[in-house]
């Protein structure tokens, strides 16, 4: 009995897999033939990264500042009172490796992979996809390759962005809040933090934007059975992303060095 | 040699049979109206004749070439020979309605805009359309969505047009006025038309031949007056529309 249920299920994941990775291929081939679609990777840029500005400087500021006040509590509680500003460079470290990457891609899956999915799942059971086809457009070229590529550059741009108000909202709570001496706050930063901190948060935030777009527009194009198949598609976009990235970050902080 | 060539089409869906061996031959310059019930597969059968849907069996042939085993690509390519209005017109919802009749001639085209901004006035105009180039889909009526649709169909001027349900939702004015926008390309542009309808009117108005589907297969094919005076009773049932008769599953 048990095995029915199971190879179904597998049977299902790895068809899906299968699909995704299909979709990734001809979207990754379709960036590069002519006629480069640029209106729609424009829209895509303004979409995905401007557009998620607002979203990414709050959870970034806030991100920032409870990582700051954990660290104080910590170098407080731990070595002692004085010690706070030993906490600046696992501040900025924390941070551009780990926390601002998988939030900015939480958030950019949540706001945009899910109306990437919406879009193009309203566009599917409107029948505009095979609109798109009849009047001679190839829909992943026309659709999936300009958020592939938009979502490839605006997500590390966006997290580059997050590094810096997250790294001052640490900053600001040690320094502008608890009083941490400022010199030593920074000289610690600037002494243990290195640039490779900073690309490893832009290589993860680059495959966070390839899944967020992938998954985003596979669940649109497979969307079927009316606005609720695309409700559906949508939910299913933001979990899949999500937890996708999650998993992802673990595997890509292992593999990526320490240090250069 | 046939425009459009359709041979033992078989195509199932999650194990329902929808066509299940047909076969139907449209000549060059001709309308052929196809007539069944909903559900019957007329919109599936369309989107095989545009390689839009690949069959599990059966070929398509358009001007003597199997579109039905080119790729996507290939298929593409083709597509300036189609012009296919949709059953709910599917205009792009981002696109405005000069964006959206614009569309298929600054892809099969090599025109310059000054050009194609004059077709796209004069296709609006062809289907009584004026000053509604800036309006977005969402401003438009059920009934303008499709003339716009159709619009956009016939702005490049295809070989093919292919038209699902082409009347329905409309007035009985606006519809009769697209029937005779129908003749009028005929005439005109001598394109080959095919009509997916339950209007009988139309089918009446404009039909070279009519053929029917039903069960996954054509019954009767053709000229309107064959088929009102076919000895079928299924084909008498449905286009008296009567509710009693040999076809049972509404």
């Amino acid at each position: 009995m048990e095995k029915r249920i199971w190879i179904p299920f597998f049977g299902n994941f790895f068809c899906e897999l299968g699909q995704v990775y299909d979709l990734a291929v001809r979207g990754f081939r379709a960036i590069f033939q002519k006629p480069f679609e640029k209106r729609n990777f424009w829209q895509q840029l303004e979409e995905v990264g401007v557009n998620s500005l607002p979203v990414v400087s709050l959870t970034a500021a806030f991100g920032g500042l409870v990582f700051g006040l954990q660290a104080y509590l910590a170098f407080h509680r731990y070595i002692g009172p004085g010690s706070e500003s030993q906490g600046g460079p696992i501040i900025a470290v924390g941070l551009c490796r780990e926390l601002i990457p998988i939030l900015v891609g939480l958030m950019v899956a949540g706001r945009v992979g899910s109306a990437m999915a919406a879009e193009i799942g309203t566009m599917k059971i409107t029948e505009q996809i095979d609109a798109l086809f009849s009047l001679g457009a190839n829909p992943v070229k026309y659709l999936v390759a300009p958020r592939i590529l938009a979502s490839m550059i605006m997500v590390p741009c966006l997290t580059l962005y997050g590094d810096v108000i997250g790294i001052f909202g640490g900053y600001a709570y040690n320094v502008l809040l608890m009083k941490v001496n400022k010199t030593l706050y920074l000289q610690n930063t600037l002494k243990y933090f290195e640039m490779w901190d900073i690309s490893v948060g832009l290589i993860k935030a680059l495959v966070f934007g390839l899944v967020i777009a992938i998954v985003g527009c596979w669940q649109g194009m497979t969307a079927e059975g009316g606005a609720e198949g695309v409700g559906r598609a949508t939910t299913k976009s933001v979990v899949v992303a999500s937890i996708t990235i999650l998993i992802l970050n673990f595997f890509l902080s292992k593999v990526l060095p320490a240090t250069l | 040699m046939s425009k459009i060539k359709i041979v033992d089409l078989h195509k199932s869906f999650e194990g329902k049979q929808v066509l299940k061996g047909l076969n139907l031959e449209i000549q060059a310059g001709e309308t052929m109206v196809i007539i069944g019930q909903s559900g019957s597969g007329k919109s599936v059968l369309l989107k095989h004749i545009i390689g839009i849907m690949k069959p599990d069996r059966g070929q398509v042939f358009i001007d003597g070439r199997e579109i039905s085993a080119l790729p996507d690509e290939e298929i593409m390519k083709l597509s300036r020979k189609f012009g296919l209005l949709f059953q709910g017109a599917a205009l792009f919802d981002s696109l405005t309605v000069a964006e959206n009749v614009a569309f298929g001639l600054r892809r099969h085209t090599t025109l310059g805009e000054a050009e194609i901004q004059r077709l796209v006035r004069e296709s609006l105009e062809q289907v009584g359309l004026r000053g509604v180039e800036n309006l977005l889909p969402y401003e438009l009526s059920g009934g303008m969505k499709k003339r716009v649709g159709l619009a956009r169909a016939i702005a490049y001027s295809p070989e093919i047009v292919l038209y699902d349900e082409p009347t329905t939702g409309l007035d009985p004015i606006r519809a009769d006025a697209i029937n005779c926008l129908i003749l009028q390309l005929k005439e005109k542009l001598r394109v080959t038309s095919v009509i997916i309808t339950h209007d009988m009117n139309t089918t009446y108005k404009v039909a070279d031949r009519v053929a029917m589907l039903y069960d996954g297969r054509i019954i009767e094919v053709g000229t309107p007056e064959d088929i009102r005076n076919s000895a079928n009773p299924v084909v008498q049932q449905f286009i008296n529309g009567r509710a009693e008769g040999p076809i049972t599953e509404w």
